[in-house]
């Protein structure tokens, strides 16, 4: 240990002291009264740490002699991960409020599994991992269940926390398995015993620790904790589950498939693939059967990470930066459809049933449409961007040699676009059954309007988003 | 200068097309008529200040792209000078004419705006065939070829409430994708060979492709043999030659100025232009110039026999234009290109008035067509009855024989006729033949019309009136041109050589045999030439300083006639018979036509009776249509109705709802019951999920 490495977690230890210190003076200053302040304080200082985490420049720092990593790919991570944390905040905000959750741990629960987030994208050692891991984990499970006097809230969150301890069993089981192997725990340390003859033990590890990894970001089969915890969990936490986490377990995927194990790639690369597969048609299917928006949506984001998947799967520079460019779109997409998904109420009461969608594009024509946009670009209709998110990670499958894996993801994108069509469907042409409310707060309305436009002016050029993209996968691949 | 004349019609098309409603409908009329009125002035004075000389006007860069790299530009020489007039001066008298013609129709309501629309139109039709004609490239021509079959297709199907206009426009527009295809691959191989689209380019390249060999389909065959047939079968589906001529007697659904300026005077003639223009490659091409004789004479035949037994006055002139381009064609095939030219160039006036009096009658008539309803109509309209005497004096060939004094199409036909005798022992007697059929239906037209009593609706007959002056001024201008055109430009065209061979810009006739025998005579020669063509000078002292390109370079002048072939010569020495033999046909024809509708009017329907077979035979217009619906459009449809029900239907619609109906509501009812809400189950999943992972990583991972 040495202050030398400090300032390189400048940013961790920054949010750390801040949770701290806003858990302190909200004990024992306004308590939920503050609850509003904090979430917008939280959210500046999210964005402020992303733009400080951004102009960072260098080829990438190493703390800790390896435990901690500082490169473009980690700042990339945590840049999306800020952005998309700060969104959520305050666009649930209101919605908090009105149903009586307005509590001011919220925020700091938010920011210690951001700390928790970052932790991982930037690990480099499987005790790293490990603890930001578990970090993120923890403060999620609370959130879930922080409708304390709600069944199914509590519910949701007892069977994450449940499953989510089986799943870091899983993981810690295959690091200890690794460990034995490899006789280390660092990154560098297990790259440099892969050579020739891998033991299959080191492989059973590898599988461990990928399932373990896989229940985070929700993939097929470990996928099944996620239409419960959304639908259990408030929807603002929900929205937070969908996007922030997502990221964070994507990139750390990426992070230990490529750094530890980018030797073999072929081992984890068919692991991998089988979890796209399997993600991406699971979550077409099953969400055909949806009547609630938030388990269509928690569907949904199954088989988007099934794509995401695909273009680690590849194992190639381009499938890294695929997989960041889909995270992007992907965060961004959601975070317009939960600000819609968070305004849907009837008689002042929260609905999520698609039925009450039905004849919307009458009620609110401009909202009906910025739905549309998103949920066609959802779909992976060009001309909008989630279409070409999906054509980057298919493109890096074939690239990499995978077009059995780039046919299965157009083929499910195709059953997928029947869901998200019969919402469209539902919208403009369904039969008038009970009139929906779309009480917004301005927050709200920016938010999915202007998703709604970046879906559509994106095309242009994806907003530069690739040669960044392409630099953290570089630095990723080395 | 040129560009105005090509421009002008665009611009009036654009303006009535898509302004109209601003401006006015009489107002888009009367901007179209003039803008084109404007180019028949300009291009009637270059017509008669033009030297000959081969201008090229470049417009614009057009196209580049690889090797391929090509201008819009203006190719203005003899031929192009003499289309400009055909083209500008018809295309003029049938706007004019048009304001009378359009004024009132039965197929609109009044509340309908229908006139504008024709108008531009008429314009755009204009534009596009001034593109055909004054293109210096290939790729241009065939734009100018595609967007005269463009407006074709919509002035056939002007009337596009009517079911028969409707699938006449498309029978068109089918037909002469035929011959495009045909006109395409004739491009493409051109350019393949030559690099080059540019018509200097590949005249240069003629020679040379005479020795090339090119494999296509199952053979090798002689490139320019080659590509001169594929080139004509473009011109064949254009003008509407022998197996692709179905199309023209069914246009003649459009109104009738359309078919005065379409389908009689202008674009059914871009055919021969196409063979004239490439004249310097058919002289290299002896089979495909055998096979335009051939096609050619044939044409003429048909068209002429099945021109004799139809009743509606328009397809009787439709199959008259249809014989007469053959005619054409032959006089290209056996080398006379100026010839073909020249029965062109008459052919577009006396044809087109024949059209527009044609016109007149039927509107005279309450747009009744049938012939067998007119009758005794020389009283009741007898301006267009002289007009139309006077075009069929013209078509059937009325002149004073062995010398140059007769109506246009006596003066050219009979050097038609004459260069057939020289070309081609096949051709002759079929144009002789024709000839006499000619005759026959074009008084049996005039007699049916004009002569003996009213048969048709007494109503309509006692209402005959003759037609607003708008329209029977471009008849008189026209049957100027029908009287005068053949005789004024008889020597240039045809009567003598060395003024051909200057008004064409050509090489002149003795120096043209001396350059293919020593370098040391070409100079001298190239000196005398000087002498006699002053115009062609700049190009001839480039000649001589650069003896060495001179085997690369484009022949001089609008067309090419090879002194080798000698065509012109065996022409103008055709014995006394074959001068007579065409006047002759044509007095038999009349003649037997006056017995038969003048004299003895029982005797056709006599006739008829006797020789059935052979009368529906010619009814039925050889059954070509018949032959074709059945050989093509029938198993065309059967395929289309096999995939579209069978195989789109069925196959893929089957298997696209099968799956998406019964497989994946399956499967999505299973994922509905997997997921149970119970934690053990979910937990199970799990456990499940990680051992069929290491089992496979056991298996067969490694």
């Amino acid at each position: 240990m040495s202050g030398v490495d400090l300032p390189i977690l400048l940013p961790e230890i920054i949010l750390a002291l801040y949770a701290m210190a806003a858990l302190l003076i909200a004990v024992y200053g306004g308590k939920d009264k503050l609850a509003g302040v904090l979430t917008w304080t939280t959210a500046i200082l999210f964005v402020a740490l992303a733009g400080v985490v951004a102009t960072r420049n260098g080829v990438g720092s190493i703390a800790y002699d390896g435990l901690f990593i500082d490169d473009a790919f980690a700042r990339f991570a945590k840049v999306v991960i800020l952005v998309s944390a700060a969104g959520v905040l305050i666009m649930g905000h209101d919605h908090a409020v009105r149903r009586g959750l307005g509590h001011f741990e919220y925020p700091i629960l938010a920011t210690l599994a951001v700390i928790g987030m970052m932790v991982m994208v930037s690990s480099g050692d499987l005790m790293t991992l490990y603890m930001g891991l578990e970090l993120q984990s923890l403060a999620l499970y609370v959130m879930t269940a922080i409708r304390r006097d709600n069944l199914k809230s509590t519910e949701a969150g007892l069977k994450y926390f449940v499953l989510g301890a089986l799943s870091s069993g899983l993981l810690l089981y295959g690091a200890s398995l690794v460990y034995g192997y490899a006789g280390t725990t660092l990154y560098s340390g297990i790259l440099s015993t892969l050579g020739g003859e891998v033991p299959l033990g080191l492989l059973f590890g590898l599988v461990f620790v990928l399932a373990g990894m896989a229940f985070k970001v929700s993939a097929a089969p470990f996928h099944m904790w996620t239409p419960d915890v959304y639908e259990g969990a408030p929807t603002p936490v929900t929205a937070f589950l969908a996007t922030a986490p997502k990221v964070a377990a994507m990139a750390l995927i990426a992070r230990v498939a490529q750094d530890a194990f980018g030797a073999i790639p072929g081992d984890w690369g068919q692991v991998l693939a089988a979890f796209a597969v399997v993600s991406m048609f699971w979550g077409a299917i099953a969400a055909i059967g949806q009547t609630d928006i938030k388990r269509l949506m928690a569907y949904s984001s199954i088989a988007h990470m099934g794509f995401a998947l695909v273009g680690l799967a590849s194992g190639t520079v381009g499938g890294v930066q695929a997989m960041l460019i889909y995270m992007a779109i992907y965060v961004t997409m959601n975070l317009g459809t939960f600000a819609f998904i968070l305004s849907m109420e009837r008689d002042g009461q929260p609905v999520t049933d698609i039925a009450s969608l039905n004849m919307f594009s009458k009620t609110a024509p401009l909202k009906a449409l910025a739905l549309l946009v998103l949920l066609f670009s959802l779909a992976g209709v060009p001309p909008m961007l989630g279409f070409f998110g999906k054509y980057y990670v298919l493109k890096a499958a074939v690239d990499g040699g995978m077009v059995w894996l780039a046919i299965a993801g157009a083929v499910a994108s195709v059953i997928g676009a029947y869901y998200y069509l019969r919402v469209v469907f539902f919208m403009y042409f369904g039969s008038q059954v009970a009139k929906l409310d779309s009480r917004m707060s301005s927050v709200q309305w920016v938010m999915l309007v202007a998703v709604a436009v970046i879906m559509l002016i994106g095309v242009v050029n994806l907003f530069g988003i690739e040669a960044p993209a392409m630099a953290a996968a570089e630095a990723l691949l080395g | 200068m040129a560009s105005i004349i090509l421009l002008a019609p665009l611009i009036g098309a654009i303006i009535c097309g898509f302004g109209w409603r601003m401006i006015g409908e009489l107002t888009g009329q009367i901007i179209t008529t003039g803008l084109v009125f404007l180019g028949a002035a300009l291009s009637w004075y270059i017509f008669l200040t033009f030297d000959g000389t081969t201008q090229h006007i470049v417009l614009l860069r057009w196209i580049e792209s690889g090797s391929l790299s090509t201008d819009w530009g203006i190719r203005l020489d003899r031929l192009t000078a003499i289309m400009l007039v055909v083209v500008n001066s018809v295309s003029a008298l049938v706007h004019l004419y048009s304001f009378g013609y359009m004024a009132h129709d039965d197929n609109w309501t009044h509340d309908e705006s229908y006139r504008a629309r024709f108008f531009a139109y008429l314009s755009f039709f204009t534009f596009s065939m001034l593109m055909l004609i004054t293109s210096d490239n290939l790729v241009q021509m065939f734009f100018g070829w595609e967007g005269v079959g463009v407006a074709s297709y919509l002035l056939i199907g002007f009337y596009y409430k009517k079911p028969s206009a409707n699938a006449a426009a498309v029978k068109a527009f089918v037909v002469n994708r035929v011959g495009d295809f045909g006109f395409a691959l004739g491009i493409f191989g051109l350019f393949y060979l030559t690099d080059s689209i540019r018509f200097d380019d590949v005249f240069a390249a003629a020679p040379k492709l005479a020795e090339t060999q090119l494999h296509f389909l199952w053979a090798d065959w002689n490139a320019a043999n080659l590509l001169g047939v594929l080139l004509f079968i473009g011109a064949m589906g254009k003008s509407a030659q022998l197996f692709l001529h179905t199309w023209l007697p069914d246009a003649m659904e459009g109104p009738t100025p359309v078919s005065a300026l379409i389908h009689a005077a202008t674009m059914v003639t871009a055919g021969v232009f196409l063979v004239c223009r490439m004249s310097p490659l058919y002289e290299y091409a002896p089979s495909a110039t055998t096979m335009i004789t051939v096609v050619g004479a044939t044409t003429a035949f048909f068209a002429a026999t099945v021109g004799l037994v139809q009743n509606d006055i328009k397809r009787v002139i439709a199959y008259s234009t249809c014989s007469q381009l053959g005619y054409m064609f032959v006089a290209a095939g056996v080398g006379l290109y100026p010839v073909a030219m020249f029965h062109l160039f008459t052919h577009a006036f006396f044809k087109a008035m024949l059209f527009l009096g044609a016109g007149s009658v039927i509107h005279a008539m309450h747009h009744e067509q049938d012939m067998r309803n007119y009758g005794g109509l020389r009283k009741k309209i007898p301006f267009t009855f002289w007009m139309m005497m006077i075009g069929t004096l013209a078509i059937t060939g009325v002149g004073i024989p062995l010398t140059h004094f007769g109506f246009a199409g006596f003066l050219s036909k009979d050097a038609v006729i004459e260069g057939a005798y020289a070309g081609s022992a096949y051709a002759f007697p079929l144009l002789v033949i024709a000839a006499f059929m000619t005759s026959f239906y074009s008084w049996r037209l005039m007699f049916m019309t004009f002569f003996g009593t009213p048969r048709g609706d007494a109503h309509a007959h006692d209402h005959a009136h003759e037609s607003p002056t708008v329209m029977l001024i471009p008849l008189g201008v026209l049957s100027i041109g029908a009287v005068f055109a053949g005789m004024i430009w008889y020597g240039v065209f045809f009567g003598e050589e060395d003024k051909m061979r200057s008004w064409f810009a050509m090489a002149p006739a003795t120096e043209h045999a001396q350059e293919h025998s020593t370098a040391g005579e070409e100079t001298a020669a190239t000196d005398a030439a000087t002498a006699e063509t002053t115009e062609a000078a700049p190009a001839v002292v480039a000649e001589a300083s650069a003896p060495e390109a001179h085997a690369a370079e484009a022949p001089k002048g609008a067309v090419l006639m090879l002194e080798e072939r000698g065509i012109l010569h065996a022409a103008h020495e055709a014995p006394t018979w074959v001068n007579l033999a065409p006047f002759v046909a044509m007095v038999l024809g009349f003649l037997l036509a006056f017995q038969f509708y003048i004299r003895k009017p029982h005797l056709p329907a006599q006739l008829a009776a006797q020789q059935r077979p052979l009368y529906t035979f010619l009814l039925n217009k050889w059954y070509f249509d018949e032959l074709y619906d059945w050989v093509f459009v029938r198993p065309a449809k059967w395929l289309g109705r096999t995939l579209w029900q069978k195989g789109d239907g069925s196959l893929i619609d089957g298997t696209i709802n099968g799956i998406a109906m019964g497989i994946i509501p399956f499967f999505t009812r299973l994922a509905g019951r997997a997921q149970s809400g119970y934690v053990f189950t979910y937990a199970f999943a799990m456990v499940l999920g990680i051992a069929v992972l290491i089992t496979w990583m056991t298996l067969g991972g490694h």
